[in-house]
């Protein structure tokens, strides 16, 4: 007090009759802080404690969620539509129709002989669980190869259907990458016939994927042993931001002759996760039998829910079989593709600037939502408490969750953890 | 690969046994017209086999069947009576205006958006679910002894169900009644139930064998699960009085048999709501147990949106919510989470008491135009002097009416007026129209006087 009145004395003594309103405009003019960089960050980021980022729900640059624009014109143009009549129990023969092509391809042989069994599903997890029920009902003696690690929901949906499971080798921890001689070993000690659950693209957790080579070595064993394909198909045109590109390996296993079976989701690539839109194929030897495996796996979507969801399904064919809308589909998928893309390489960018004795090659080599940082979880506990910085245990990020304002600070919090 | 039959080697439980029963019974028909049976080597020609070759083509659904052959026929007198949706006089499937009216609303707001909703759906959804089925001031509420959890419309509810009690129940059999919706024993055998009957319908009267439904309800095994039709039996349009439900009520609880409710039209039956709801909440009311499905395919017109919920009353609140963290455990592996659309649009009407009471009206409107072409039916039926007593038609509640046409009389209605149903006899009063009533008359007269 008594500094302040030699430094302000007359300040002061003028400034008593006007009082509050004079001393008011005194802080007026500050401006706020910055946001600490330590609160700030809080559990939003990188969080994989909240069910978005546990089923990985995109996040665009400022850590908000996404409605792709050509869904809105979609929604705008359905509403009012005619009617909410039941669609039949295969769902939407149409969205099934554009859905197909993704996978297949646009000028497939194989759609236009029509030997491909499809049926709308309850996204992904509705399309493998079909799939699943169908494998259980007509290959009673059959097991399914699950690779380690998955999704959890995987052993989870085989589990219910009642379908034995075993492992395969997947995710080399060493290298953070592909543990690719022990996952063809495994191919090759399975019993012949055995049914092989495959990631088509952007490996959920690890964001490990096969290479080309690779996967034409994996078709090649998996063939000679007279295995079941099947692919999980969640991140078609997320992963790389072309549709095609993501569904290479599908294209080899056809090209090989497999008789596969594909789900595919519209959670992730339309933004669409709550509407439960996705598609379950089954490739058949020809016509007639596709036919009797689609009525069959109609008798299993029966007793479940009779027929599936409309309003997602009108999405997804009003998009796709309008070129424009189409295009323009394309086009905001590879942005959310170059995002996270362009995240991985600012990651890697700053670990490396940062002097990291590591090598974080990987962050750039893995692909799609989730990067498998290799940190340990004494380390991730760290980052917890020191950084409030949260991930899972097993060090998955999601790479959804970072964004130019934070990839800094997280490059910076890993380096501490790991140098 | 000839399909063998042995227990999974992840489970011998008894419940396991009887779903692989079950589904043996499914298979012994198809692998035995199965021609194509492929032996599974790697030697084998890689090309052509698949290892689904011995696959066989299911049969029509029966009730889809009807709307097949409809549309094949080009009469312009034909007339639909198999679908089981609302039409309206013009013959037309209708969009409530309150539902466009949310629609609309959703649409326009910009803040929301399609993310996952979490495993048991939508919170508010399913409060004014519980609220709408049990009443805003039923005990079992206020005492937070019910869980809800939202599923694909009633056939959803049912499956989340009964799968939940083929795990935890300690009595795996349920009882339908004789006869009931197509899908019933399906959903519950593929649960991993097992399915008996109980006497419902008598042919005769074309009404209750409320006789023959207390033996066979006293005579199942204590703690057995009971499948009720809270209102508007599907097929056959007959409901007990309430004197009866209050004696079915008695008669289960004394026996500890379990209901299962399975509510598809609250407020389509009578137009109105809560008197649609009374055998249900009959029970609640007692302090007891009970299970319900709900559907708002019917009564808010969203069939296609498959809009649905289960709801679990309990006799305390800790045990509501340890059934509520394992029917998650059902949903989850079955499709993660239920889909976002049309529980919105209900919770958006649900919740607004304009809407609401917009709801109630045209609701009403719609039972109102179901009860009218009853009575427009008997009417012309009686003006013709048609044989028999018809009066089953006035005194059936609900979309469907069981005429006590035989399949031969169906077929002939069919070949000669173009009138589709199905070969059990049942008509769907929502088919119907002031214009088409004289011709299904007509059609009727004539399949008694010429065919029996």
């Amino acid at each position: 007090m008594a500094i302040r009145r030699a430094m302000s004395g007359r300040i002061m003594d003028r400034t008593a009759v006007v009082g509050a309103r004079y001393m008011s405009s005194w802080w007026r003019s500050v401006q706020p802080a910055p946001k600490d960089p330590i609160l700030g960050v809080t559990e939003a980021f990188l969080a994989d404690q909240s069910a978005d980022k546990v089923n990985g729900a995109y996040r665009d640059d400022n850590g908000k969620p996404v409605v792709l624009e050509c869904v809105r014109e979609a929604e705008r143009r359905i509403a009012g539509n005619l009617n909410m009549e039941y669609l039949p129990m295969g769902g939407s023969v149409k969205m099934v129709e554009e859905t197909l092509k993704l996978a297949y391809g646009e000028n497939s042989e194989l759609i236009k002989e029509k030997r491909i069994a499809a049926v709308q599903a309850l996204s992904g997890t509705g399309a493998c669980r079909l799939f699943a029920d169908f494998q259980k009902r007509f290959c009673p003696d059959s097991q399914i190869y699950i690779p380690v690690p998955t999704w959890a929901n995987h052993h989870n949906i085989w589990r219910d259907a009642q379908v034995p499971q075993k492992t395969y080798h997947y995710y080399h921890p060493e290298s953070k990458g592909l543990d690719f001689a022990a996952m063809i070993d495994d191919i090759k000690n399975a019993p012949n016939g055995s049914f092989f659950l495959l990631h088509a693209c952007a490996h959920n957790p690890t964001g490990v994927d096969p290479s080309e080579e690779q996967w034409r070595e994996i078709s090649h064993h998996i063939k000679a042993k007279g295995h079941f394909a099947f692919f999980d198909m969640a991140y078609q045109g997320f992963a790389s931001g072309d549709p095609e590109k993501d569904a290479k390996a599908i294209r080899i296993f056809l090209e090989d002759g497999h008789h596969i079976g594909i789900a595919q989701s519209y959670a992730k690539n339309m933004g669409l996760y709550g509407q439960r839109v996705g598609c379950l194929s089954v490739l058949c030897e020809d016509e007639k039998q596709a036919v009797a495996v689609k009525s069959q796996l109609q008798q299993l979507a029966r007793p479940m829910y009779s027929n599936p969801p409309v309003h997602g399904a009108l999405i997804v064919s009003t998009i796709l079989s309008d070129p424009d809308l189409k295009k323009q589909w394309l086009k905001e998928v590879k942005v959310m593709a170059d995002r996270i893309i362009g995240m991985r390489t600012a990651l890697r960018g700053n670990l490396e600037k940062l002097g990291s004795p590591l090598s974080w090659q990987h962050i750039t080599n893995q692909i799609g939502m989730f990067c498998y940082s290799g940190l340990t979880p004494e380390q991730v506990d760290r980052l917890t408490n020191e950084f409030h910085i949260y991930m899972t245990r097993n060090g998955r990020i999601s790479m959804a969750g970072v964004t130019t304002g934070n990839v800094e600070y997280l490059a910076n919090a890993i380096h501490e953890v790991t140098k | 690969m000839r399909p063998e039959f042995t227990s999974p080697s992840s489970s011998s439980s008894s419940s396991a046994d009887r779903r692989l029963n079950a589904l043996v019974r499914h298979l012994a028909t198809a692998s035995m017209v199965s021609q194509t049976a492929v032996a599974f080597s790697p030697t084998s020609g890689f090309h052509g086999d698949s290892v689904f070759s011995h696959v066989v083509r299911a049969p029509e659904d029966p009730i889809l069947g009807v709307t097949v052959a409809y549309n094949k026929d080009p009469s312009p007198v034909k007339l639909n009576l198999g679908v089981g949706a609302y039409r309206t006089e013009e013959g037309k499937p209708l969009v409530l205006n309150v539902v466009r009216k949310a629609e609309q609303m959703l649409l326009n707001d910009k803040s929301r958006v399609k993310e996952y909703l979490p495993i048991v759906g939508i919170a508010e959804f399913n409060k004014l679910s519980a609220k709408l089925i049990f009443g805003a001031d039923s005990p079992a509420i206020r005492e937070n002894r019910v869980t809800t959890v939202q599923c694909l419309s009633g056939t959803g509810s049912l499956r989340v169900g009964a799968e939940f009690l083929a795990r935890h129940y300690h009595q795996k059999t349920i009882y339908i009644p004789q006869p009931t919706w197509g899908n019933h024993p399906k959903v519950f055998t593929l649960a991993g139930l097992s399915v008996k009957t109980y006497r419902y319908y008598d042919p005769t009267t074309r009404g209750m064998n409320f006789q023959g439904l207390l033996e066979d309800l006293g005579s199942a095994p204590s703690g057995s699960i009971v499948l009720l039709h809270a209102c508007a039996h599907n097929p056959t349009g007959v409901d007990p009085t309430l004197q009866q439900w209050e004696q079915i009520r008695q008669l289960m609880r004394s026996k500890a048999l379990l209901p299962f409710f399975d509510s598809a039209y609250q407020g389509f039956a009578s137009g109105n709501l809560d008197e649609d709801a009374q055998s249900i909440r009959m029970f609640v009311a007692d302090g007891g147990e009970c299970f319900v499905a709900q559907s708002y395919a019917k009564n808010m017109g969203l069939y296609g949106e498959r809009v649905g919920a289960l709801s679990v009353v309990c006799r305390a609140a800790d045990v509501a919510s340890k059934v509520e963290s394992q029917l998650k455990l059902v949903i989850r592996p079955m499709f993660s989470n239920p889909p976002i659309h049309g529980a919105s649009i209900v919770a958006t009407i649900l919740k607004d008491s304009n809407m609401f009471n917009e709801w109630t009206i045209e609701l009403k409107a719609m039972a109102d135009r179901i009860i009218s072409m009853r009575k427009q039916l008997f009417d012309a039926l009686r003006a013709r002097g048609t044989p028999g007593d018809w009066s089953h038609i006035i005194k059936q509640i609900g979309m469907f009416t069981f005429t006590g046409l035989n399949s031969k009389q169906v077929e002939f209605m069919t070949r000669e007026y173009h009138i589709y149903m199905t070969s059990d006899g049942r008509i769907s009063m929502a088919g119907l129209s002031s214009k088409t009533v004289p011709h299904l008359a007509d059609a009727i007269h004539a399949a008694v006087t010429r065919m029996s």
